[in-house]
């Protein structure tokens, strides 16, 4: 209906330019404004004094007949510039001005902010990391993992494929577009670098040919593997990470094509991977990868199942297809399915590489992600609490601003903008916390968890910063704005006393948000209390072996010896190192619990199993005194000597998990078991030792003397008098002294293997046990803060009170029982709380129940005792009041 | 508000006062803002409520548009004063949005006064 209707572009552009440009020269226009209003009312008034009026009602009438001075300045301001803009920055400086004013509150408001919001983005930033971001490999949606996907009893062996298999299955699958895996079971710093003087361990994985094309890796420089390189006599080639290359060949770019060597084997360097490729960080977390060597099928063919294999679906597949194709297929692999009566042990399944890399982990994540959520909702109830107060005494202030023309909304959206200047303050500094505890984490190598090394503040982070800071701008700020605009702001300004009407229903509000903060408080602490019990119950389960008091140190004896030297060679080491002062004993084992793991079979000679009975059997290659230097308990029967000897009977030592499956009820020891394909007889039982993980089952065990199995030689474990560190330099100097090459490096407490088995745990526990704590600490703040306020307001009525008799007892009684009223209230609301979201991490708990009165209890006295300790505060003030100074205010 | 008269004042339709200003600018030549303001209400016979401040977004308004100048004058009383006038292209609007006033007013009036028949009475 209007009639001027734009009547081109270009007027509309010329309306555009002129606000843009009345809007930069804000200053001169209102000058000319002003000057042209009070003209307006000069003209006015003269005509009405024409009229016969005195000059003040001539102006009086003239000023009615204007209508609002303000409003028409509002009106004209805004036509004439860009309002919305122009407000804003009319607000902003207006807010950056009172913020000022009002130093200690804003900077307590802006710490609280950088510290929810820090909070928030950091761990924002693991979780995106971790569950959101693509794997960074091409097309990642497309790989997949092959392998069991849930209840693997029998370690790696039971996740891994032969090379038979592996073959079978690329050649067959019309699903999967590559197949392609790595040797699982490629031990840390498993080969020596020749590069003058003493050897340096690297760590090298082997890969199928395709691996890196499969994942659509390119090299930084130089090539990948050729289909030649993975077969019989090819010439041996490695790849190099880009670390490594940085690191021991100063990122020579001459490196292609030149030979390195390892052992006795020149190796020639046919590229370097890509900066970001990080084969630990997605395949086996917290280990780091120097180098790779394509697998040759032949050389594994006999080693049973040692392929982790993967996948690229094509592009018409979806997962179900290939599980489908998988199911199918798998009976007929060679090598998987030697005994049907294993099956059972044998499962394949197919998943996809993100759900196998970080599947674990989502709920976990998910639990903390909340937690901290749960933080920025503390911390907004509390700057509610407090802009409340902060509002109380600016009633003055609003109903002036109202009284000249500023409407409520007006007013709603000056207080909001306050409250978005703080939350960016906060957000910026929480945004520095972020970065800092990001970096932190992505260089802190001691978490197993994937991706951690990629940990970073992204895009994604920011935009994610920018929503919560919006959000908790306006949840801690509507409140306060629409309470403190609520009431006839023009009674205020008759209002003489400071506070004094403030009602009822404003302190309700703030009792309730202290109630609320409480009761979240309340969750966290459950949340946190629980999965610290499931952690100290983790640290407490028995493993089986004694780590303490114990450490380990790799040692290697491959070099052209025959098993026979070889095993003498140990000897003689183990024998020497046990004649040093403090070592207590010493013994040699092919894999650490906790570590490396892999699994033969056991069955009981010539009985036949139904299926299922039988499981994959963690198999250990140890020499004499290993059981004992490790701390593992022979319940019946003997340990290995050096008589049992190559020539000798075959002996086997098994734990009481397989006593009693393969001989129940019976005395095992001296029975005759099928062990590993030989004939074996039982001579010793040992408790169950926890050798996949803490938490799961300990499963089937058996250990075989290294005189009779040939072993590579891996871990020497030495049991000391002493703190373990302080043997380090003498058991390394025996070691050179017998082999000057000896790569004698790591002299590692076996704590060490339980610390990492526990890293991811102890990981959540921390980061939930923080915010947790940090919540309380919010929590009792904000009861302080309200009984403080709640005992300023009343210092009159207490001084009046005392004046009349009451005691210095009394009043502090009063204060404090209404704390604990207060946190009463957020406890029992928060208890019920707790007893529903304690079920949603039911999952990550270890013996401990969601219901632990333990920590409902501790909760209760801990929440309990930081609210009295918060109102014990005030309540003091309170009871120090001097009545006469009291009456005397106002 | 000043004194509540039996008839209640007649509030001003959007859109309206620009071409109100327009048509007082063109018949009244060069005007202040109170010239314009109570030039209009004398016309109207005080029957339209017009916050006399109001005039000022309204003369920012057809500025931007090109339509009004300004000038800074002396004003009767002696003062510094900003002078409005019509421009050609507010002239060329005027005619425009005046023959479209006339013809929604003609069709309104039809429209408020029809019979059952349909015709006008």
């Amino acid at each position: 209906m209007t009639p001027q209707q734009p009547k081109s572009i270009l007027a509309a552009l010329r309306r555009g330019l002129n606000r843009l440009w009345s809007f930069f020269r804000k200053g001169p226009l209102d000058d000319d404004l002003n000057e042209e209003m009070a003209a307006h009312i000069d003209l006015a008034t003269e005509e009405k004094m024409r009229s016969g009026l005195s000059r003040v009602e001539a102006r009086r009438q003239a000023m009615i007949q204007f209508g609002g001075i303000m409003q028409a300045k509002e009106n004209q301001r805004a036509t004439r510039g860009i309002p919305s803009l122009d407000i804003l920055v009319q607000d902003l400086t207006y807010s950056w001005r009172t913020l000022r004013r009002d130093t200690s509150f804003t900077m307590i408001a802006v710490i609280i902010l950088a510290i929810g919001i820090g909070a928030n983005i950091s761990v924002f930033s693991v979780v995106n990391t971790i569950l959101f971001r693509p794997l960074p490999f091409r097309d990642p949606d497309q790989l997949v993992r092959m392998g069991p996907i849930t209840g693997n009893k029998g370690g790696m062996s039971t996740a891994t494929y032969s090379s038979d298999a592996y073959e079978v299955f690329a050649s067959k699958t019309k699903t999967l577009r590559d197949v392609m895996g790595y040797f699982a079971f490629s031990d840390r710093d498993n080969v020596r670098l020749n590069r003058g003087g003493t050897p340096l361990p690297v760590s090298m994985i082997m890969v199928t040919g395709n691996f890196f094309k499969a994942l659509g890796v390119e090299p930084s420089l130089g090539r990948l593997f050729t289909a030649e390189e993975s077969q019989k006599n090819a010439r041996p080639v490695t790849l190099l990470s880009y670390p490594f290359w940085q690191r021991q060949f100063g990122a020579d770019p001459n490196i292609i094509g030149r030979a390195i060597s390892f052992g006795n084997t020149p190796v020639t360097v046919v590229g370097v991977l890509p900066e970001n490729f990080d084969f630990g960080a997605v395949f086996e977390p917290g280990a780091k990868i120097d180098l790779f060597t394509p697998v040759n099928m032949d050389e594994i063919r006999e080693e049973g199942n040692t392929l982790a294999l993967f996948g690229r679906l094509q592009p018409n597949a979806t997962l179900q297809q290939a599980q489908g194709e998988v199911n199918l297929l798998f009976p007929d692999l060679p090598g998987s399915l030697k005994h049907p009566e294993w099956k059972p042990g044998y499962t394949a399944g197919v998943q996809t590489l993100k759900d196998y890399v970080s599947g674990k982990l989502r709920r976990s994540l998910i639990v903390v992600w909340i937690a901290v959520g749960l933080i920025l909702l503390i911390v907004c109830v509390n700057l509610s609490n407090l802009l409340l107060a902060r509002a109380a005494t600016r009633r003055k202030e609003f109903a002036l601003r109202s009284a000249l023309g500023a409407g409520r909304g007006r007013i709603i959206r000056q207080l909001l903008t306050e409250s978005i200047v703080l939350s960016f303050t906060g957000a910026i500094l929480g945004l520095g916390l972020a970065y800092v505890t990001t970096y932190y984490l992505a260089h802190k190598g001691s978490v197993a968890l994937p991706l951690l090394g990629s940990i970073r503040v992204d895009g994604t982070a920011l935009v994610w910063t920018l929503l919560i800071t919006m959000a908790t701008a306006l949840v801690f700020g509507l409140i306060p704005a629409f309470r403190t605009t609520g009431k006839n702001l023009q009674e205020d300004l008759k209002d003489t006393g400071q506070g004094v009407s403030e009602g009822r229903s404003h302190d309700f509000l703030r009792s309730f948000l202290v109630i609320s903060e409480v009761s979240l408080a309340c969750v966290l602490l459950v949340g946190a209390g629980l999965l610290l019990r499931s952690f100290l119950q983790v640290m407490d389960v028995d493993l089986g072996f004694s780590p303490s008091q114990a450490a380990a140190i790799k040692v290697d004896y491959n070099d052209g010896n025959n098993a026979d030297k070889k095993v003498a060679i140990f000897q003689e080491m183990q024998r020497r190192i046990e004649a040093l002062p403090g070592v207590e004993s010493a013994g040699i084992s092919d894999n650490l619990p906790l570590d490396r793991n892999r699994s033969w079979d056991i069955s009981a000679k010539g009985v036949q199993y139904p299926r299922g009975l039988l499981q994959a059997t963690f198999v250990y290659i140890v020499s004499p005194g290993y059981l004992h230097s490790i701390g593992m308990r022979l319940a019946a029967g003997r340990d290995f000597t050096w008589a049992d000897g190559p020539k000798d009977e075959k002996v086997v030592i098994i734990n009481q998990t397989v006593a009693r499956k393969l001989w129940p009820g019976q005395n095992p020891i001296g029975r005759i078991a099928s062990a590993g394909g030989d004939d074996a007889r039982v001579i010793g039982v040992i408790d169950d030792v926890q050798t996949d993980t803490i938490e799961g089952e300990s499963g089937w065990q058996m250990y075989m003397p290294l005189s009779q199995q040939g072993n590579d030689g891996a871990q020497l474990v030495v049991r000391t008098k002493l703190p373990p560190a302080a043997l380090a330099s003498s058991v390394m100097t025996t070691l050179r002294s017998m082999n000057p090459a000896q790569p004698a490096t790591e002299f590692r407490p076996l704590q060490r293997l339980v610390d990492r088995a526990v890293s991811p745990r102890r990981f959540f526990v921390l980061l939930v046990a923080f915010f947790a704590v940090l919540g309380v600490v919010l929590a009792s703040l904000g009861i302080y803060g309200v009984i403080s306020y709640s005992v300023t307001q009343r210092t009159k009525e207490i001084g009046i009170r005392m004046a009349l008799g009451a005691t210095a007892e009394r009043v502090q009684f009063d204060v404090i029982s209404r704390t604990l009223r207060l946190a009463f209230i957020g406890i029992v609301v928060g208890t019920v709380f707790s007893f529903i979201t304690s079920r949603l991490i039911a999952s990550l708990l270890f013996g401990t129940r969601p219901t632990d009165p333990i920590t409902f209890v501790g909760m209760v006295v801990l929440l309990g005792s930081m609210a009295l300790f918060a109102g014990y505060i005030p309540a003091r003030r309170a009871s120090r009041i001097e009545p006469m100074d009291a009456l005397r205010l106002n | 508000m000043g004194e509540q008269k039996a008839e209640p004042k007649l509030d001003i339709l959007q859109g309206t006062l620009d071409l109100m200003v327009l048509q007082t600018l063109s018949v009244m030549g060069s005007q202040h803002g109170y010239g314009i303001a109570r030039r209009i209400e004398q016309v109207s016979d005080d029957t339209i409520l017009l916050n006399q401040g109001t005039i000022y977004a309204a003369l920012v308004r057809l500025q931007h548009r090109g339509w009004i100048a300004a000038e800074w004058g002396i004003s009767e009383n002696n003062r510094k004063a900003k002078f409005y006038s019509i421009t050609r292209a507010g002239k060329k609007q005027l005619l425009k949005d005046a023959a479209y006033w006339q013809r929604l007013s003609e069709v309104m009036g039809r429209v408020l006064t029809m019979d059952e028949s349909g015709g006008t009475q």
